[in-house]
């Protein structure tokens, strides 16, 4: 039988490739040098009376100062958010809360640039994700849930939906103004007040979000951020007069609240970790999966709780696509997150990358072969080469623990059975991904396979529209679309 | 010489099975003059145990039937109930329900199945939705079982109580361990019965009978169990639950001040309550800019 030919073409890199540096200018980004707390439409400074530094990832260097906010701040936050509820906010007519929501989309439009340049440089990611991304899908956000305001009678069969109070709101590094838009737009939307608090390494958007909602006018008090690492958070989830805590972030720190809140009557909506299978078949356009497959698990560095981490490869194409993924990583640009050519920006904080090393150790540790690209990544700043793992036991740490960095780990199977039963064993169920060309698959596998989103034939892709929330231990609760409402209201 | 009546033994409900114990514990069913009934099973965590394994292998088969086969089959155990409706008159007036009382409990637990039934394949349509992205996407949410549920009964109206809760979790395609009630377990014990004559695989639902106070915990932390229900009003168990679930971000479920008599007692909301939300994504293609044109 004569051999097969191999008619892909194998890029070629030999030659130069090398891009002229096309930064986008800071000069739209007006930060301040020291931000204090936003407490009942004012900043104010913290009773803590501390501040902490935080830094651009990509040069270490410091960007500005923010307040640390303690338990004494977190009780002024909350009693601004409950008097604004109770005198303000659960009056209103609903189309008058409505048209508050859209002013802060219609300005967060208006400013986009300011805030995804400001987004890239506190968060280290690529400035056109944060460009075409992140704040026009957070403005997007607002503009959605604002239209909702005074139509909940609708959203509701046979129930009337009352909102819950003061929503204690604490949000990741990842996705910072995003996040904070799926946070605030449905709470104000149902009518609730909130109190936000950002991670401690990306608190600049959502302060500058606190700008908008001055500028918009809201009501003081309906909107609180209060800047803080964990034991702001902690004294938000303990807090007694809040009545729903709204987290995004690790499933560890999701149990801990889920236990601190038990018996006390607050709900939650909990949107924690992942370890998403990515599934390619063998009748899959392959050159489509790979895009899909470095989308999936390099967006955003790959801190991103849905990121496509666990690729299974089916056996017959399984070298096909390990190669075709080699060779892409070789066209991937780490750098300069304000760079536009930038693929691969830089890691969010030391911790992390400190995270991300000890796990390739692992990998490696474990009997994994680890491959990145030839690339060179900057010398200063935190950057993590894009790296998968080949060989890898379904048992292997770097298979089962989410790693939330661009690493990529890669197994083979044979059968359909096989792989739904590999890609559901894990306590996580946030999103998955499917790639075949053939219809009545893709619905055999979106139906078995235990995950909240399930991507076939595309990955990570989200709008304001579409409900996103995992199953198991990634969390409860839905945030996004009709089914986003539902957390954030009571039915009578 | 009268006719010597023949008592029953009143076993627990495994897998489709009826098992008495593996602990080999009892304790004695009283009425409400402190009258003995029967010897009912005590059951174990083991027990529970091996609700959850039966819970767990029958629940890819019972989440992924046809909504209308489920709604057939809930529609049967209806039947059955109507057929054995004597039965759980004279049960519950062992137990001290009077008789009027009794013959209502009865016929509304009948009737709930049946409204239940028929919610199998509708509720789906209610709460999906086809998602307008603004990207070249076809979008849509449904929603599908939690998976296994472990449920602490009411107490009181240990029938239509019993029911209520069972029924919208497995009407939704969920598998469920089922503590009945503690002080009037003769109709818990007998439902099992009706469920087993009444094409419920075995499996989907399970039932034990004993303590609250005892089991509580392990319905709480076994990490096979997606969901739990408890129907307990004790604030301090509640918080042992919830804090218990934590361990595998179990939806924990409170209906302690439900209604189960009346209108409040069923609704479609009963069976979100253990559903997930799953959100599906498929390109629509768009090339060349076509356009559709007559």
């Amino acid at each position: 039988m004569a051999k097969a030919k191999n008619n892909t073409l194998k890029l070629k890199f030999d030659s130069a490739r090398n891009y002229a540096p096309a930064p986008e200018s800071k000069s739209v980004a007006k930060i301040n040098p020291r931000y204090d707390l936003f407490i009942n439409g004012k900043f104010e400074k913290p009773l803590s009376k501390k501040y902490f530094a935080t830094i651009n990832p990509a040069t270490e260097e410091k960007l500005s100062e923010v307040a640390d906010a303690n338990a004494a701040d977190v009780d002024k936050a909350v009693k601004a958010a409950r008097n604004a509820y109770d005198k303000t906010w659960k009056k209103m007519p609903a189309k008058e809360r409505a048209k508050y929501i859209f002013r802060i989309a219609r300005i967060m439009q208006e400013r986009a640039r300011e805030f995804a340049v400001i987004e890239t440089l506190d968060g280290g990611k690529p400035i056109r994700e944060s460009r075409d991304f992140d704040v026009p899908t957070a403005a997007n956000h607002f503009f959605y849930y604002a239209g909702w305001a005074d139509k909940l009678e609708y959203a509701f069969p046979n129930r009337k939906a009352q909102p819950l109070g003061v929503a204690g709101q604490i949000i990741p590094w990842n996705f910072p103004l995003l996040m904070a838009a799926w946070k605030i737009a449905p709470a104000l939307a149902t009518g609730n007040t909130v109190v936000l608090k950002p991670a401690e390494t990306t608190p600049l958007t959502a302060l500058k979000l606190a700008e908008i909602i001055q500028e918009a006018d809201l009501p003081p008090g309906v909107v609180n951020i209060i800047t803080g690492a964990g034991a702001t958070g902690a004294a938000m989830v303990n807090h007694p007069d809040i009545n729903k805590i709204a987290f995004t972030g690790s499933t560890n720190v999701g149990k801990i609240i889920q236990k601190a809140i038990a018996g006390t009557g607050k709900r939650a909506t909990l949107e924690l970790g992942g370890k998403a299978a990515n599934i390619i078949f063998d009748d899959a356009p392959l050159d489509q999966a790979v895009e899909g497959v470095i989308n999936g698990i390099f967006f955003n560095q790959g801190h991103v709780c849905c990121a496509g981490s666990r690729l299974y490869v089916q056996e017959s194409v399984a070298k096909e696509v390990i190669r075709k993924i080699k060779d892409r990583l070789e066209t991937l640009i780490v750098g300069d997150p304000l760079d536009k050519n930038t693929d691969i920006g830089a890691i969010n904080s030391k911790e992390q990358l400190n995270i991300i090393n000890r796990y390739l150790k692992i990998g490696v540790a474990e009997g994994a072969e680890m491959y990145q690209g030839s690339g060179s990544i900057p010398s200063k700043g935190f950057f993590c080469k894009p790296t998968i793992f080949t060989n890898v036991a379904q048992s292997n740490r770097i298979a089962q623990e989410e790693i939330f960095g661009p690493v990529l780990t890669i197994q083979t199977f044979r059968t359909d059975d096989e792989v739904i039963e590999k890609a559901n064993n894990t306590p996580y169920g946030l999103s998955a991904g499917v790639w075949t060309d053939k219809g009545s698959k893709i619905f055999n596998l979106t139906t078995k396979l235990r995950a909240g989103v399930i991507w076939a034939n595309t990955y990570n892709q989200f709008d304001p529209t579409s409900p996103f929330g995992g199953y198991k231990e990634s969390g409860y609760g839905r945030e996004g679309g009709l089914h986003g409402l539902y957390p954030y209201v009571r039915l009578v | 010489m009268a006719r010597l009546e023949i008592l029953k033994t009143y076993k627990i409900y495994i897998g489709g099975k009826f098992p008495r114990t593996e602990s080999g514990r009892y304790y004695i069913a009283e009425n409400a003059k402190g009258e003995k009934l029967a010897n009912v099973c005590l059951s174990s965590r083991k027990d529970f145990r091996d609700a959850v394994g039966a819970a767990r292998s029958a629940s890819g088969d019972w989440g992924s039937r046809a909504a209308f086969n489920r709604g057939q089959i809930l529609y049967r155990i209806a039947e059955m109930l109507e057929g054995r409706k004597a039965q759980f008159v004279d049960e519950l007036q062992q137990q001290s329900v009077s008789k009027a009382a009794a013959l209502k409990e009865v016929e509304t637990s009948i009737d709930r199945l049946i409204y239940y039934a028929g919610w199998c394949d509708k509720f789906q349509q209610l709460y999906s939705a086809v998602n307008p992205v603004a990207s070249s996407h076809f979008n849509f949410s449904v929603p599908e079982p939690t998976g296994v549920v472990s449920v602490i009964a009411p107490q009181n109206n240990s029938l239509l109580g019993l029911v209520s809760v069972i029924a919208p979790i497995i009407a939704g395609g969920n598998t469920c361990i089922v503590l009945g009630s503690y002080s009037k377990p003769l109709c818990v014990v007998t439902f099992a019965e009706v469920l087993n004559s009444s094409d419920v695989p075995g499996g989907v639902v399970n039932i034990l009978t004993g303590k609250p106070e005892e089991l509580a915990p392990y319905f709480a932390d076994h990490m096979d169990v997606n969901a739990i229900v408890c129907c307990e009003k004790d604030a301090v168990l509640q918080k042992m639950i919830q804090e218990k679930a934590s361990l595998n971000m179990k939806r924990v479920i409170l209906y302690d001040s439900v209604n189960w008599q009346g209108e409040a007692g069923q609704s479609p909301y009963f069976i979100m309550d253990t559903q997930e939300i799953k959100t599906t994504w498929h390109p629509i293609e768009n090339i060349g800019g076509a356009k559709a044109g007559y």
